[in-house]
């Protein structure tokens, strides 16, 4: 084998050959830091979606994105009650309470969504609560009552009472300065939403969220249910690199072997390959998976397996029985012959240790393909149903028409993210070519 | 026929290999199932070789010789007729007396590059019979492995070891080549035109290696060749093969300077010698090319290309062995 590592050696010539390794090794180093600090259980748990999620906007696109342009597009405020100055009054049976609920705010743009998240601990008597909006320049706005049961969630931007008292959606009425015509611009300042609040029990307490929803967030933005783009990109990366090594592996040392007991054994053994190679490699591929994952199952374990039992006999199984069949006729193959070496060991070690290092190039440039395979299937629709990955992302922005809506980065992002592996595999793959081929001539 | 009892070491074991009534046919197919007839490699052969001996199976190409050294090793399937090894013919062992058969018998081949997989050092090609013979112990396989390499004279063994065999040049593949053959200590050691295609100025050498190396081990020796004029120094016996058959064998001296065959007369009279002589004689070479191995011609084999032929006989009649002098049998009517 100390060819091969001398081969490899040789890369640091190769200038793309390292950009290509850097690529992959940046890819391989965040899959692993990925994976430990989102783990396995908790990525399915993120991806599933839901209330995790309730305090995030929806389809907000990245933050870096909007403030290189040169916007100022607001970030999404949580303002807690556990940090408001609240002030209590006891009565008999109850108490009164006064939560203030402060935030500046100092964007060019309105928040995408305004929500009150309230929980009350009461045994049996729901409280009451009343809202005050008050702004910087000093108006106050009565946002109405409520009797919040144990956890309700007042959505503010959907009170179509508010709205047509505002004129204006409530989550721009509310920050916007006054003054009736035109379109409608931004306050800066400090807001205030004040709560007053009665209890009818003396040991009922009560809490606020009010989250004022950006129109950026982090550094890939949200989908259509508030999800982080984040979580499926980096959970993208160990999933695609994954199933890209695992089929590339899985195909291409079961076709060698293969090929390579074809070749050896000769005869109907070979006839037998050859011609169900031969099926193999007019069967669509493509059609066949969609087949299975409508059908059957579009979990990305059953795929991995479905595409590596479709690869073991492709085509690369007349390349290798090309390659091979000079080979078996070599002298050292029947000195080993001749000193007693089995027919297995043969094979796995005198045969295909032979065009290993021919097979080195191929096997790198054939990860991506897999790993594109597996973007396809997903943006069909037949992505794993609970995994993250960059192909259900692509899916998800083309259900949603992303680009129509010009979640531009929903559809990038990924796509980018493919790109940057299939470059990488595919610079070191080259080199690898330019590297071990000329020795065909010597070996 | 057998080959008469002059056996130089007295060894009262009887022959280490023989061959009786040895054929290896390769059947030719078309359509992979239409039998279209066989090339006839490798067509009645008899002979015994003796413990510590060294013989020499000399021919044109295409006679048939390497066809008969690959029949020894068992990578062929004898058509018809057996060899035997210590008493044992091979047809009757078992796989792991088959195997066991292998480790008692050396193989040299002609191309020592080719001889060699490219992807291992000499210490992993050395090492290799010995994994495939249960040498479990890598000490062990160290050990031997510095022993053949010290044997062969590649030293400092150490040296060798870790180099692929494209570093080296073509006589220390042959000997590494040889090294490998001789580190399952074998009784045999078949050397299929072992310095064909080697430099002029390491041939010697290398016979010489060989020869001293069976002298040291009483080991039995067998030489193909197409080229008689080493065959002198280090062989004790020649086999002529012709067309698939042993058509002359004798002790050497014997051989080389009372050849009965006219085709044993007529390779020998191609041999340029550095022999003021020659420009007096007329050589007798045979027209002709070697006969197919498809189709040999009935009778004699040689009888066409025979400038001594006896019409009726020879084109008619597969010439017996007969002994024209004492310990040479030679295959050709003339000796009736």
């Amino acid at each position: 084998m100390r060819p091969l590592l001398e081969g490899l050696r040789r890369i640091g010539r190769y200038p793309s050959a390292l950009v290509g390794l850097a690529i992959i090794l940046a890819l391989v180093g965040t899959a692993v830091f990925t994976v430990v600090t989102i783990p396995y259980g908790q990525a399915l748990e993120l991806w599933r979606g839901g209330e995790t999620w309730r305090m995030h906007p929806v389809n907000a696109r990245p933050a870096w994105v909007d403030r290189i342009a040169g916007n100022n597009l607001p970030q999404t405020i949580i303002v807690s009650s556990d940090d408001a100055p609240i002030t209590e009054e006891p009565f008999v049976g109850g108490k009164r309470l006064r939560i203030p609920l402060e935030f500046d705010f100092d964007y060019g743009g309105f928040p995408s969504e305004l929500n009150l998240f309230l929980t009350s601990s009461h045994a049996e008597r729901e409280p009451f609560v009343r809202l005050t909006w008050e702004t910087p320049d000093g108006r106050q706005l009565n946002l109405g009552g409520r009797r919040p049961a144990r956890e309700e969630r007042v959505s503010i931007s959907q009170d179509w009472e508010l709205e047509r008292r505002l004129g204006r959606v409530p989550h721009v009425g509310l920050f916007a300065a006054p003054g009736d015509d035109g379109p409608p611009e931004v306050l800066d300042g400090r807001y205030r939403l004040v709560l007053d609040a009665i209890t009818f029990e003396e040991d009922a307490r009560i809490g606020a969220d009010l989250v004022v929803y950006g129109r950026v967030h982090g550094l890939a933005g949200t989908d259509h249910q508030r999800r982080d783009l984040m979580v499926a990109l980096l959970w993208g990366i160990p999933v695609a690199l994954a199933f890209g090594l695992i089929a590339a592996v899985g195909t291409t040392v079961t076709t060698l072997v293969i090929a390579a007991a074809g070749v050896w054994y000769g005869g109907w053994v070979d006839a037998v390959i050859q011609r169900l190679t031969e099926v193999n490699i007019i069967l669509p591929m493509l059609p066949i998976l969609v087949m299975v994952g409508t059908l059957y199952s579009t979990s990305i374990w059953v795929m991995l397996g479905v595409v590596i039992a479709l690869g073991i006999f492709s085509a690369g199984i007349k390349m290798y029985r090309a390659m091979l069949l000079p080979i078996r006729e070599s002298p050292y193959i029947e000195a080993a012959r001749a000193y007693g070496a089995g027919n297995a060991r043969i094979i796995l070690r005198y045969m295909i240790p032979r065009i290993l290092p021919v097979l080195i190039p191929t096997f790198v440039t054939l990860i991506p393909t897999f790993v594109f395979l597996e973007a396809s299937l997903a943006l069909l629709g037949l992505g794993d149903p609970v995994l993250p990955t960059w192909g259900k992302v692509m899916n998800d922005a083309q259900t949603q028409s992303a680009l129509y809506h010009g979640f531009y980065y929903w559809v990038l992002s990924p796509a980018a993210l493919l790109m940057l592996t299939g470059l990488g595999f595919a610079m070191l793959g080259f080199a690898l070519d330019r590297i071990f081929n000329p020795r065909l001539r010597t070996m | 026929m057998n080959a008469p009892a002059r056996d130089m070491r007295g060894s009262a074991a009887g022959p280490v290999l023989s061959a009786r009534d040895l054929h290896t046919w390769f059947e030719l197919r078309q359509w992979g199932f239409l039998r279209v007839g066989s090339v006839r490699a490798v067509d009645g052969v008899n002979f015994d070789l003796q413990a510590g001996e060294s013989v020499a199976f000399v021919g044109e190409s295409g006679c048939g010789k390497s066809s008969l050294a690959r029949t020894l090793l068992g990578l062929h399937q004898p058509t018809r007729g057996e060899v035997v090894f210590e008493g044992r013919p091979l047809g009757m062992l078992n796989s792991a007396e088959r195997k066991a058969y292998l480790a008692r018998v050396g193989f040299v081949q002609q191309d020592p590059y080719g001889a060699l997989p490219p992807f291992m050092d000499v210490r992993r090609i050395l090492h290799e019979p010995l994994i495939v013979h249960g040498v479990r112990n890598r000490a062990e396989r160290e050990q031997r492995a510095q022993e053949a390499l010290e044997e062969v004279r590649l030293s400092p063994a150490a040296d060798f070891l870790s180099k692929f065999p494209h570093m080296l040049s073509g006589g220390q593949q042959q000997r590494v080549v040889i090294a490998r053959a001789l580190i399952l200590r074998p009784k045999l050691i078949i050397a299929d035109e072992p310095v064909s295609m080697l430099d002029a100025s390491v041939r010697v050498e290398i016979l010489q290696l060989l020869r001293s190396i069976q002298r040291e081990h009483g080991l039995t020796l067998a030489f193909i060749t197409h080229d008689l004029s080493t065959v002198r120094h280090f062989a004790e016996r020649i086999f002529v093969m012709y067309a698939g058959r042993i058509v002359e064998q004798a002790e050497v001296n014997e051989l080389l300077n009372h050849p009965q065959h006219p085709y044993t007369q007529a390779l020998l009279a191609a041999i340029s010698d550095p022999d003021p002589d020659n420009a007096r004689h007329q050589r007798e070479v045979p027209p002709g090319e070697p006969p197919s191995l498809l189709k040999p011609p009935d009778g004699c084999r040689f009888h066409p290309r025979c400038n001594r032929m006896i019409a009726g006989t020879c084109d008619r009649q597969d010439p017996p062995d007969f002994e024209p002098r004492t310990g040479h049998m030679t295959a050709c009517w003339l000796y009736r």
